[in-house]
């Protein structure tokens, strides 16, 4: 096994433990930064296939942008020391068997059919072709999708304003 | 495309995380566990997109976008969810799924 396997495979291992102590722990900030540290691992993995903006953008809006929106808003509504209450035993059960099943399905899926990786063919995700691919209008063009997200993106910003702004105060206020 | 590292090994790490995420969603009651849990299986998507580009159509970047565009979508959605359990908590003074129905009858 090379040293880029033994690397993959690590980032793999961080990313499973982390996401699952994300969904298990009973302390909500610890699992918003066992969040940080999942994403952090998938973002290793994304420097290892060598998309390089890919991974800068994983670090910057996941690592550096969600989770701190999380934190705060943990802060802002939960106290720190208080202890999250375990669901239901029956629901844990019952739960742990859908998911089971879903993986069992999937892994069935996955082991049995033949995939044919291809060579690369030369071309790199470097920031010229990635700049020209999300502004190019021609085949294999994403400047619409690019455009639909800018104005999702505003429409998302003015209505995180608006839901979230105290409304005026009525007498008691 | 890593070196020895088969598509069915990285196809087999993303199917764990996304169902942890799965997991999560169903037993968390803390609507901000209840995101972490969904950026959790978003992340695992993009994980994909970006194995099955990078290991089966190489130098098309298709993957690669389809994952920006979610990364873009997935703030998007955490901006908006975010606002409305801080007003939520403004209004019921709780985050929890079950005692958010007072829009239920």
């Amino acid at each position: 096994m090379g040293a880029s396997a033994i690397i993959f495979y690590t980032f793999a291992a961080i990313m499973i433990v982390f996401s699952f102590l994300a969904v298990t722990s009973q302390k909500i900030l610890r699992a918003a930064v066992y969040l940080l540290f999942a994403l952090g691992g998938t973002a290793g993995i994304y420097f290892m296939v060598n998309y390089f903006f890919l991974a800068a953008v994983q670090l910057t809006v996941y690592a550096g942008g969600i989770v701190v929106l999380i934190i705060f808003s943990i802060l802002l509504t939960s106290h720190i020391e208080e202890k999250m209450q375990k669901a239901d035993a029956w629901k844990i059960i019952l739960t742990a068997i859908v998911g089971l099943g879903g993986v069992v399905l999937s892994l069935f899926v996955i082991t049995n059919h033949v995939f044919i990786p291809q060579a690369n063919t030369g071309v790199e995700a470097n920031m010229t072709t990635i700049g020209e691919k999300l502004l190019g209008y021609g085949a294999g063009g994403y400047v619409l999708p690019f455009e639909v997200i800018s104005v999702l993106l505003l429409a998302a910003m003015i209505g995180a304003i608006v839901v979230a702004k105290r409304n005026k105060p009525e007498g008691n206020g | 495309m890593v070196e020895q590292v088969p598509l069915n090994h990285a196809l087999i790490i993303t199917t764990l995380m996304f169902f942890i995420g799965v997991y999560g969603f169903l037993t968390r009651k803390n609507l901000i566990t209840m995101l972490i849990s969904v950026e959790i299986m978003l992340n695992a998507v993009n994980l994909n997109f970006v194995f099955f580009d990078n290991y089966l159509f190489p130098g098309k970047l298709e993957g690669h976008f389809f994952s920006i565009f979610i990364i873009a979508i997935a703030a998007a959605e955490a901006a908006v969810a975010i606002a409305i359990f801080i007003s939520l908590y403004r209004n019921i003074r709780s985050i929890d799924v079950e005692e958010a129905n007072t829009m239920k009858h």
